[in-house]
């Protein structure tokens, strides 16, 4: 019997089974200068992802979500404390290696879709691919299926700002998928959207979990962060609470 | 390195698809690299247009020719030295062609006496005035360099019985005979009538200055009888190989000093004048349009390098936030320095294409202008001047591109 077709935030919704670590944070700790001012943005943080989770990352402004964000992008390292990405330590990579890192096994969702404006959304998708060293042929191909995959197989000749803000946001996604990253992170993928459409994104973003996709969110929006299941909740640079989703 | 490429290619298209979409401020920018590939060129053309004109003009003298005159040609700066020499006349000729005969294996061919004054030439009601009449022997024909187009040189017969007779210079032969030939007319140069037998081809002019085409040339003899036996005469020598001049001009000094029986230790009574002379003349000509040019064109690409520069921060700081998008997918830093480089280099390799297309036009215009100046744009200039645009782009790009390269990308994707 196949599973009712469930709308978002119900305690009906499918639970996968998780499987092998793909992030591995231990006691993670990040300072920062502010002029003569040290912040703690985090102040050791442990965390565990596996493949196929739905996570939701949330916290007040302030409680080092961005930088804890950051951090599981590779965007940024840790002061100190361990990170392990696939088995791979990245707390002391060098910015090519995590460059790589970010290419392969992330993919990114910005809050403000991050599209370059004079590209056409293939051009866009094709963009992580490029850096991957893709031929031209084969990563044109890619590019498509991920389009036609999000449902814009009609779009790909349209440029950013010929297009609206959900599509705008399937394009990102689409980029984010592109090269079959080991997880996807969206920084609050809704925030520039109707709430219409941010629904939209997120039954997408609940199909993807349901192919086997790793997604994290940031969020500040419990609405939002109901569609994981499991949700952390940081303050202060520390984790507060760590859970499933009822 | 299939990476790499793909990179390149990407770094092209966003730099032209960067430049199409400033296009003001691109053209802008592209001013100053404009500029000074403008002068680059232009200044190597000049250079080289006044080689070639220079060239031409020698030719035109005869390059394998040396002249034993009283004067050298440029920079008689002890006056006193030089005008209590003895005149050079045509007897010198006559014993130095015989110190010639006499030498085994001599590099000299012949010395062959002319004199020279400018006369007015007359026929009918048409007169040319400022002729340059040369009186000469037959052994002239030896070393000239002009083509007859109509008739002949005179003969040995007619040279020692100072026959008078005329050969003429295009120009010449043109104003007096507009519409018929001047063969066996009777022209009159300076009141005595001479008979035409000859007209030399066209040559043009010897530095844009001299015209080689106002001339006319006639018997020795008969120059001296109507012009005067005291005028100053050259021995215009020919060499038997124009590679082997030098030594030619050390054996013509002795020989010289034997015709003029000068004692050891004495110095020359005379000066072997050669075309080297002119290149000597023209040499700080050449460096003085080189130098300017050098510095014109450091100038304007200086200016140039700045304005790219600063064009090239300003992309960096407005693409801020694409940066960081670009590093997030995975970008590195070569990729990133290659972008921003790749966009200056372009600026300048289209500021320098538009460069060359103006230098050439300027050619182009020049030659159909003026046909006699020796304009000559030459496919070094292209590469010269493309090579110069390219490390002006890199040069000025680095600094930017390099600081867009090491931007951190938590900072950049949060710019706004």
């Amino acid at each position: 019997m196949t599973p009712p077709p469930a709308p978002a935030a119900t305690a009906a919704r499918p639970i996968r089974p998780a499987g092998s670590l793909v992030i591995e944070i231990e006691d993670v700790s990040k300072l920062y200068k502010m002029g003569s001012e040290i912040i703690h943005a985090l102040r050791g943080v442990s965390l565990e992802i596996r493949r196929n989770e739905y996570l939701a990352i949330m916290g007040p402004s302030g409680s080092g979500k961005s930088t804890l964000m950051n951090m599981l992008g590779c965007l940024d390292t840790p002061t100190s404390g361990r990170y392990d990405f696939n088995g791979k330590n990245v707390a002391h990579m060098s910015d090519d290696e995590l460059a790589g890192i970010r290419n392969r096994e992330i993919g990114f969702v910005f809050q403000t879709f991050n599209l370059l404006p004079r590209s056409d959304a293939l051009r866009n998708v094709e963009l992580p691919l490029i850096y991957a060293g893709m031929a031209p042929h084969a990563r044109h191909e890619r590019a498509m299926q991920a389009l036609a995959n999000v449902g814009l197989a009609d779009r790909v000749h349209h440029r950013p700002n010929e297009l609206s803000g959900g599509q705008r946001q399937r394009v990102a996604i689409a980029r984010a998928l592109v090269n079959n990253p080991s997880i996807i992170l969206a920084d609050e993928p809704t925030g520039n959207l109707d709430s219409k459409t941010g629904t939209e994104i997120m039954e997408l973003f609940e199909q993807l979990y349901e192919q086997g996709q790793t997604i994290i969110v940031v969020t500040h929006e419990e609405d939002i962060a109901r569609h994981a299941r499991r949700v952390v909740r940081l303050r202060d640079g520390l984790i507060e609470s760590d859970g499933a989703v009822f | 390195m299939a990476l790499l490429l793909y990179e390149l290619t990407e770094s092209f298209r966003i730099a032209f698809a960067q430049i199409r979409a400033n296009k003001m401020r691109s053209v802008l920018t592209a001013l100053g690299v404009i500029i000074g590939i403008v002068a680059v060129t232009l200044m190597g053309t000049a250079i080289n247009g006044i080689d070639i004109g220079f060239e031409r003009s020698l030719a035109m003298l005869g390059d394998d020719v040396l002249h034993v005159q009283k004067w050298p040609w440029f920079g008689a700066e002890d006056w006193w030295n030089y005008v209590n020499r003895p005149q050079v006349l045509p007897a010198d000729a006559e014993r130095l062609n015989r110190v010639i005969e006499n030498t085994p294996n001599s590099l000299l061919e012949t010395a062959v006496p002319v004199c020279a004054r400018g006369a007015s030439v007359k026929f009918g009601e048409n007169q040319v005035g400022g002729v340059f009449v040369q009186g000469t022997t037959s052994d002239y024909a030896r070393l000239m360099t002009a083509d007859f187009e109509d008739g002949r040189l005179f003969n040995e017969t007619e040279s020692i019985a100072g026959r008078q007779v005329c050969v003429l210079g295009k120009d010449v032969a043109d104003a007096l005979f507009p519409t018929s030939s001047p063969i066996d007319q009777t022209v009159t140069i300076q009141g005595q009538p001479f008979q035409v037998i000859g007209v030399l081809a066209k040559q043009g002019s010897f530095l844009g200055l001299f015209s080689f085409d106002t001339q006319a040339i006639m018997p020795l003899n008969a120059f001296r009888k109507y012009f005067g036996v005291r005028r100053n005469t050259e021995l215009q020598v020919k060499v038997k190989d124009k590679l082997q001049l030098a030594a030619a001009n050390d054996e013509l000094i002795g020989a010289m000093r034997r015709v003029r029986a000068q004692l050891p230790g004495e110095r020359d009574n005379f000066t072997i004048n050669q075309q080297q002379a002119f290149k000597a003349q023209l040499d700080p000509v050449k460096s003085g349009i080189a130098l300017a040019g050098l510095f014109i064109t450091g100038l304007s690409l200086f200016v140039g390098a700045i304005g790219i520069m600063n064009i090239t921060f300003v992309s960096v700081k407005e693409r801020t936030k694409e940066i960081g998008t670009r590093k997030a997918l995975g970008a590195r830093r070569r990729t990133i320095l290659l972008q921003f480089l790749i966009e200056a280099v372009s600026i300048c390799l289209i500021g320098g294409a538009v460069g060359l297309t103006l230098t050439y036009a300027t050619c182009l215009a020049l030659q159909h202008a003026m046909p006699a100046l020796p304009v000559e744009f030459s496919v070094g200039l292209v590469f010269v001047s493309m090579a110069v645009s390219v490390l002006t782009g890199i040069v000025s790009g680095f600094a930017p591109a390099w600081g867009a390269s090491r931007l951190d990308p938590v900072v950049a994707l949060r710019y706004e």
